[in-house]
């Protein structure tokens, strides 16, 4: 199987590759405190657009709602935690469950009637928005008022029940981050890898060299859905507090998407690129504000929106795809 | 409940409805011609309405009146956008094109917000809580003026592209792209010209729009979302069903508001729309594609 993920990949890429995993896990050691909060939201980001990457670059089926997966697991494992003492190790596994569910009823939905493009991509905008509002009434888990955990001390690290400080977070994001790497290297690389591309190019001739589409199409929503449940569960432990105007929105999926876009769609280390990318430029834009004594609302909006033009207008790939040809890494990255 | 009171907030649904329609009208032109949707649309709404705000509180012009100038400026706004951004884009993938407005949508809505702050804003007119006596209902004017304004403007459009030369040649672009090139039409600036034109009904839906309710900087994407559930609800590309589906949403929300919850009234647009899309996708009044 290693034998699989490592066909193919040129040695100076799979030497960067473990450079670049030593330096991310020394480098708590070496940021502080506010570092390494960056860090968790590159890592974050890194993730949930990988997760987003199976179901878009991968099987060609673009989600602009994948806030709802995020927000569904979230509540899902916060509730269950809340409510039932039930920790997260184990509220994970039910919180995939119930994301996978979601995914898979769009899924089937969309697929069984033939939605596809644009539609699709509208009726995933309308779950989530339609799952927004309703948790806004929902007083199980405090409606628009907003959910809380119970926030730890920093002092222990309980990792049962992920209560403790952000270097633990950092860890346990890193190594989630790592294997959905290499999940989806082992994905891409597989039979099913294969007719997820065929699907992406051209449904009509897939279909006709016998491949189940709606099967595959669904597999792919899954498997995405599923990733992304992930995510929600660490933002839900991690920043322990849950507002449905926040987790669900519009802005939220489009944040989401715009790592693994400006990275490049389709591409495994697309995503990560792109999130370091763009969480950088934000923080560049940050200091350079600060510094000038000058705070507007809505300027690093308005900068990332720039930066996404000049990518879609220039870059149709993303970065990574000419920055890969440029250093010789091969095209299985 | 009192029926009066339930048929009193029905006739305002319908009558905001139609003013959602004529916005959502421009989102069905263009995505009708130039086969891109446009995920700026409720943005370049608020640009509109801004732009309504500004001309009253600076020279006290009605928006009634300013609405005007104000289809004139978002027709050049959209004939630009189409020209220099998305032109270029008419055959990439379409989530390339999605990311492209995308883009566009977030540089507005935060644009708005540098400018004029979070808060909300409104044009208070001197007639604006007049009201009119029909039997037992009371209507408020506001909303009959905007309503009658929003057809008219909705059949000039009809008229435009049933009987003048240009409309039909949009059409014609509309219906086969390749024919409408072979037989020399000016597809690029025609798909110009028609996104200039679902602009300029925006343009002045938005001027209208700031009589009826308050605006900020987030209302845009809510539009946005709006304007996508009218008109797959009436058909994408089809114009009779973009009014049809603002009426539908404009009705459904008001009775959300009066038996449910006010805040709760979007989910009931957004399961419309997925029963829609699920047991018609082309829409009530859309032709199977």
């Amino acid at each position: 199987m290693i034998a699989r993920l490592i066909e193919g990949v040129p040695r100076r890429a799979l030497i960067l590759l473990g450079l670049l995993l030593v330096a991310l896990l020394a480098a708590p050691l070496l940021v502080g405190d506010y570092g390494l909060s960056v860090l968790i939201l590159v890592l974050y980001f890194a993730y949930t657009g990988q997760a987003w990457n199976v179901m878009m670059g991968f099987a060609g089926q673009l989600s602009l709602g994948h806030s709802l997966y995020v927000g569904l697991a979230a509540y899902t494992a916060a509730a269950l935690y809340v409510h039932f003492g039930i920790g997260p190790w184990l509220g994970v596994w039910i919180a995939i469950v119930i994301s996978m569910a979601a995914g898979l009823v769009i899924g089937f939905l969309a697929f069984r009637f033939g939605i596809g493009g644009v539609y699709f991509a509208l009726l995933t905008i309308a779950f989530a928005e339609f799952t927004r509002v309703g948790f806004d009434h929902f007083t199980w888990v405090n409606g628009s008022g907003g959910f809380f955990l119970p926030v730890a001390q920093y002092s222990v690290n309980d990792a049962l029940n992920l209560r403790g400080s952000p270097t633990m977070f950092y860890y346990i994001l890193l190594a989630i981050t790592a294997l959905a790497f290499v999940f989806c290297r082992w994905l891409l690389t597989g039979r099913i890898g294969y007719y997820w591309l065929a699907i992406r190019e051209e449904p009509e001739a897939a279909q006709t060299l016998g491949i189940n589409v709606f099967r595959y199409k669904m597999i792919a929503v899954a498997i995405s859905a599923g990733m992304t449940a992930l995510s929600g569960v660490f933002f839900a432990f991690y920043y322990n507090n849950l507002f449905p105007e926040q987790i669900f929105s519009m802005n939220r999926s489009i944040e989401l998407i715009l790592g693994p876009i400006i990275g490049g769609v389709g591409s495994l280390f697309g995503p990560i690129l792109g999130a370091f990318v763009l969480t950088a430029l934000a923080e560049v834009l940050n200091d350079v504000m600060v510094a000038l004594g000058y705070e507007l609302p809505g300027i690093k909006l308005v900068f990332y929106g720039l930066c996404l033009l000049a990518v879609v207008m220039y870059l149709p790939n993303g970065i990574w795809p000419p920055l890969r040809k440029w250093l010789g890494l091969g095209e299985r990255l | 409940m009192p029926a009066d009171l339930i048929l009193t907030v029905a006739v305002q649904g319908i009558l905001t409805g139609l003013v959602y329609g004529l916005m959502a009208l421009g989102l069905s032109v263009i995505f009708g011609v130039v086969r891109v949707v446009n995920f700026a649309h409720g943005e370049m709404m608020t640009i509109a309405s801004y732009a309504a705000i500004v001309a009253f509180g600076a020279w006290n012009i009605d928006p009634l009146v300013s609405m005007i100038p104000i289809a004139v400026l978002l027709f050049a706004l959209g004939y630009a956008m189409q020209a220099v951004l998305i032109n270029p884009f008419i055959n990439r993938p379409e989530h390339s094109q999605f990311i492209l407005l995308a883009a566009v949508a977030i540089i507005m809505v935060n644009g708005l917000l540098m400018i004029f702050g979070p808060d909300a804003r409104n044009v208070l007119v001197d007639y604006a809580l007049d009201s009119i006596e029909v039997g037992p209902l009371l209507i408020d004017k506001v909303r009959v003026i905007t309503a009658a304004l929003a057809l008219v403007i909705a059949a000039l459009l009809f008229a435009f592209f049933k009987l003048s030369r240009t409309g039909k040649a949009i059409r014609a672009c509309a219906d086969n792209h390749l024919g409408a090139l072979v037989v020399g039409l000016n597809v690029k600036r025609l798909y110009a010209l028609t996104f200039g034109i679902g602009s300029a009904c925006v343009g002045a839906a938005g001027a209208m729009m700031t009589l009826l309710i308050d605006t900020t900087p987030n209302v845009g994407p809510a539009f946005t979302l709006q304007a996508f559930v009218i008109v797959i609800i009436g058909g994408l590309g089809s114009m009779p069903g973009a009014l049809l589906g603002g009426v539908l949403i404009g009705l459904t929300e008001a009775m959300a508001g009066l038996f449910f919850a006010p805040s709760a009234k979007t989910m009931f647009g957004v399961a419309i729309l997925i029963l829609v899309l699920l047991f018609r996708p082309q829409g009530l009044l859309g032709r199977r594609v």
